[in-house]
């Protein structure tokens, strides 16, 4: 079996699996069963200033986004940080570290942003033994409008800011969680490393309203009639985080920077890619909540099976193996030409393929009386709508055109070479290879 | 005490009280509304979708799926009653599983359909449940159509009727309207008295009037009919039961099936209901299966049904044939009765193997002997009391696809004429058709 141990940012852990700063990790009690579960690693439900706690509110926190028998897909919350006295937390923190010296600790924290706040916290944080702090500039909900979470991390400057004053007065690792509500993620966390961070974190939830009650017209979660918006997270948001992921591992300014992946992480696969994109470590939560902490029996095994399968030894081997094919679309190969085939012997005649195609595309699927339903190859651009809503895997496939045959929609020959927008002659600004 | 399955003779009480009720509950027990999210959301929404094809009505499938996963399943009903109002007894008694469900592209696919007819039940059902009558009577158009015979073919015809406007009287010569949906069906397919219950909920429409204990050819006549109405439609079904020619067929014992079914149907308390120790039943169809499950279910000791012809030519599909095996029958193929032996009552029943050849089939002299004291003929219906005047096309009134006999005036649907198999829903589709050609007419 592949060894999954994990080395982020020298902190070692058992394997990249942690559990992300969120109601799992909120005390003691529920640390403890989850290293005894077996996961890597925690990061402690976010902290707040000393003084009265935060409070949550005294009705429904999560909303859900089902799929077909009620399987979870999305998940929303409005539940706020840590509602429990820092004192307590910092004890427990440094109880549960001393026991589990080989799992990774992290704190997460979120004050204001004034120096004075994160200097007063931070030596009690470094006092527990944790391994490092990851700073919460994501949460898009409740503290945001007391300018902490996402309305730091919205705002490069602060985000850099903060970062640098984490650096100077800590002296273990400090890891920024971003958050996604925001256009371009390649800011900050360049701020991040700008200012000093030696990793950043992602994502974290999205702004969300996840129903909205026909009866009451009250968006849900529902508290007393009304609603607010939440954050969003589950599988529904893992190809948000994944392309948030490639973006900061491909960036010029942000690439090397050490990333732990979040975001719908729900069985081993989704952690390989996150790996594969650049992340050290994934961070889990929606799943832990959906199915509990045994779920991370199939997470290491899983991922230990399929590293034996391709021969890689260990974790670090296969982080940011997908990254280099990562690319903007003006660099794909406008000469790879492939037409859709359907193996008439898997197909259940369903029609789906022709009902997308016919109403929604290309018209390039026919339908004989005895339904029969052929690609025509005149017609299809190779899109993948039919591959992707058959409900048969392996059914249809795409089928690359050889170096020299005749496209039929075209009626010219598919070249051998690599061509793409930037040298095609219908792009204005092309650079002519004359 | 109840008596037992080894009590000798045709009996009451084999079974105590709540053996038979336990024994006649539901086949398939209704969906709770997660299962049948669950099962509906199988569906495949499939274009040009072949179980609609499949289905004699044309009920829109996927869209009453599509109905049901989006949380209405009484616009799910709704969809399914516009085209076939007798959805709820099609739903339990469909032979699904050569219909829509044989269609059903995940039967292709992985060998289980999507469970079409109990889905139709779950949206039928609310419906039923509202007690509201989702349909509407368009304003009267002052004509009046006879409908002779209450049964799927005659209720749907009726109703469609009454839907455009028409004055519509029902003669049923049975104390009950339903036709086979009261009379034939198998009590484990509709329990809790539905067929009536589905009648009521289908007269709420207005406009419809039955007349029982209105017999064609004693009480009215159809010259009668055509003088005092505007239309006639005949759904008379087959009242009559094929012969069984062989020597001792006279004797105490031998009895049709189908009215041994209509006895089970009727019954108030099945332990007064008599049936056999040893059963043999004769014939290969749904009626064979119906009758022969039936005697187990009361607490027959043995039942057997006797085929003459191979498993695969037999009427009762495969389903129905495992559900009879599943319930302890035997089935024999290849046989054929020759005599029934007794002294006065039936005591065996001898039966000749048989052979094919190019279709013929005869006998091969050899012979095995049966215990039988209670033999129930399940050897097919005929018409029986069709009116003088009428083409007939083999052994069943001739009508053109929109239902039309020979005779101006006079329509026809459901078992009595051609066209489509003896099916509940292909009555209905029948009757349905039907009653649109008679409002074009009477339109005209």
């Amino acid at each position: 079996m592949a060894d999954l141990t994990t080395n982020f940012l020298g902190i070692s852990s058992p394997n990249p699996y942690w559990l992300a700063s969120a109601p799992p990790t909120d005390k003691e009690y529920n640390v403890r069963r989850a290293f005894e579960a077996g996961w890597g690693g925690v990061v402690w439900k976010t902290l707040g200033a000393e003084g009265p706690p935060v409070v949550n509110v005294n009705g429904p926190r999560y909303g859900a986004i089902y799929g077909a028998d009620r399987r979870l897909l999305g998940l929303n919350n409005i539940e706020l940080i840590t509602d429990r006295p820092l004192e307590i937390n910092l004890e427990e923190m440094a109880r549960v570290k001393a026991d589990y010296p080989d799992r990774a600790l992290i704190a997460s924290l979120m004050v204001p942003c004034e120096e004075d706040a994160w200097k007063a916290i931070l030596p009690r944080v470094a006092e527990t033994g944790a391994d490092g702090i990851e700073l919460n500039f994501g949460c898009p909900h409740g503290m945001s409008e007391r300018g902490m979470g996402s309305a730091v991390g919205q705002v490069p400057e602060y985000i850099e800011m903060v970062t640098r004053w984490c650096k100077q007065y800590y002296d273990r690792p400090v890891i920024v969680k971003l958050t996604p509500n925001i256009t371009d993620i390649r800011k900050p966390a360049a701020a991040a490393r700008n200012g000093g961070a030696d990793a950043v974190s992602l994502i974290n939830t999205i702004n969300s309203i996840t129903s909205v009650n026909l009866d009451t017209f009250s968006p849900e979660p529902s508290i007393d009639g009304k609603g607010s918006h939440g954050g969003y997270c589950g599988p529904a948001v893992k190809p948000i985080a994944l392309s948030m992921v490639s973006e900061i591992a491909r960036a010029e300014a942000t690439h090397g920077l050490p990333i732990s992946g979040i975001g719908g992480v729900t069985t081993w696969r989704d952690a390989a890619e996150f790996i594969s994109l650049g992340c050290g470590t994934v961070q889990v939560c929606t799943a832990a909540m959906t199915y509990g902490f045994k779920i991370i029996d199939e997470l290491t095994a899983g991922l230990s099976e399929w590293m034996d399968e391709k021969g890689y030894s260990s974790v670090d081997e296969v982080v940011g193996r997908a990254v280099p094919n990562v690319t903007d679309w003006q660099y794909l190969n406008l000469n790879y030409v492939a037409k859709a085939k359907i193996d008439q012997d898997q197909c259940i005649k369903c029609g789906r393929c022709y009902a997308a195609c016919e109403d929604t595309s290309h018209q390039a699927i026919s339908m004989s009386a005895e339904r029969v339903f052929e690609v025509i190859d005149e017609e299809c651009v190779a899109c993948n709508l039919c591959v992707d809503v058959c409900p048969v895997e392996g059914c249809i496939s795409m089928i690359p055109l050889t170096a020299g045959e005749v496209d039929p929609r075209t009626g010219k020959n598919v070249e051998p070479d690599y061509a793409n927008w930037i040298t095609h002659p219908n792009n204005p600004m092309a650079k002519a290879a004359e | 005490m109840a008596q037992g399955q080894m009590a000798p003779g045709i009996v009451s009480g084999r079974l105590s009280s709540d053996e038979l009720t336990s024994n006649f509950t539901d086949l398939h027990p209704p969906l709770a509304p997660h299962e049948a999210a669950v099962a509906a959301d199988r569906c495949y929404f499939c274009y040009d979708a072949p179980c609609v094809t499949a289905c004699p009505t044309d009920i829109d499938i996927p869209l009453f799926m599509r109905q049901i996963q989006a949380g209405q399943p009484k616009a799910a009903g709704q969809t399914i009653l516009e085209q076939n109002i007798l959805g709820g007894m099609c739903a339990r008694v469909c032979p699904t599983e050569t219909l829509c469900e044989e269609a059903c592209v995940r039967e292709t696919a992985e060998g289980k359909p999507v469970e079409i007819g109990r889905l139709q039940r779950f949206a039928t059902d609310d419906v039923m449940a509202s007690g509201e009558h989702p349909f509407e009577r368009a304003s009267s158009t002052g004509k009046t159509v006879a409908v002779v015979g209450a049964g799927p073919a005659g209720l749907a015809c009726a109703h469609r009727l009454a839907m455009l406007g028409h004055d519509v009287v029902i003669h049923e010569s049975r104390p009950k309207p339903g036709g086979l949906n009261e009379y034939g069906i198998a009590a484990y397919k509709s329990t809790n008295d539905f067929a009536q219950a589905e009648v009521d909920w289908l007269l709420k429409i207005g406009g419809i009037a039955i007349e029982t204990g209105s017999v064609l050819g004693e009480t009215i006549a159809l010259d009668g009919l055509r003088d005092n109405y505007d239309a006639i439609f005949l759904s008379i079904g087959l009242a009559g039961v094929n012969a069984l020619r062989a020597p001792g067929a006279d004797k105490g014992g031998v009895h049709n099936a189908v009215e041994f079914i209509s006895d089970v149907r009727q019954a108030s308390d099945l332990a007064q209901l008599p049936v056999g120790r040893n059963v043999v039943v004769i014939g290969g169809g749904m009626t064979a299966v119906d009758a022969a499950v039936k005697s187990r279910l009361l607490g027959a000791e043995h039942v057997t049904i006797a085929y003459r012809r191979g498993r695969d030519a037999m009427g009762a599909s495969r389903y129905e044939q495992d559900l009879a095996a599943s319930h302890g029958v035997r089935i024999l193929c290849n046989v054929q009765p020759v005599a029934v032996h007794g002294n006065g009552a039936a005591a065996e029943i001898e039966l000749e193997y048989t052979a094919s050849h190019n279709g013929q089939l005869t006998g091969t002299g050899d012979t095995i002997r049966v215990p039988a004291d209670q033999v129930l003929k399940a050897i097919g219906q005929t018409l029986e009391g069709a009116p003088e005047g009428l083409t007939l096309d083999g052994n069943k009134i001739a009508v053109n696809d929109q239902g039309r006999t020979s005779m101006s005036g006079v329509w026809a649907g459901g078992d009595c004429a051609t066209g489509g198999d003896d099916l509940t829903v292909t009555a209905v589709a029948e009757g349905r058709d039907a009653a649109m050609d008679i409002h074009s007419a009477l339109s005209a």
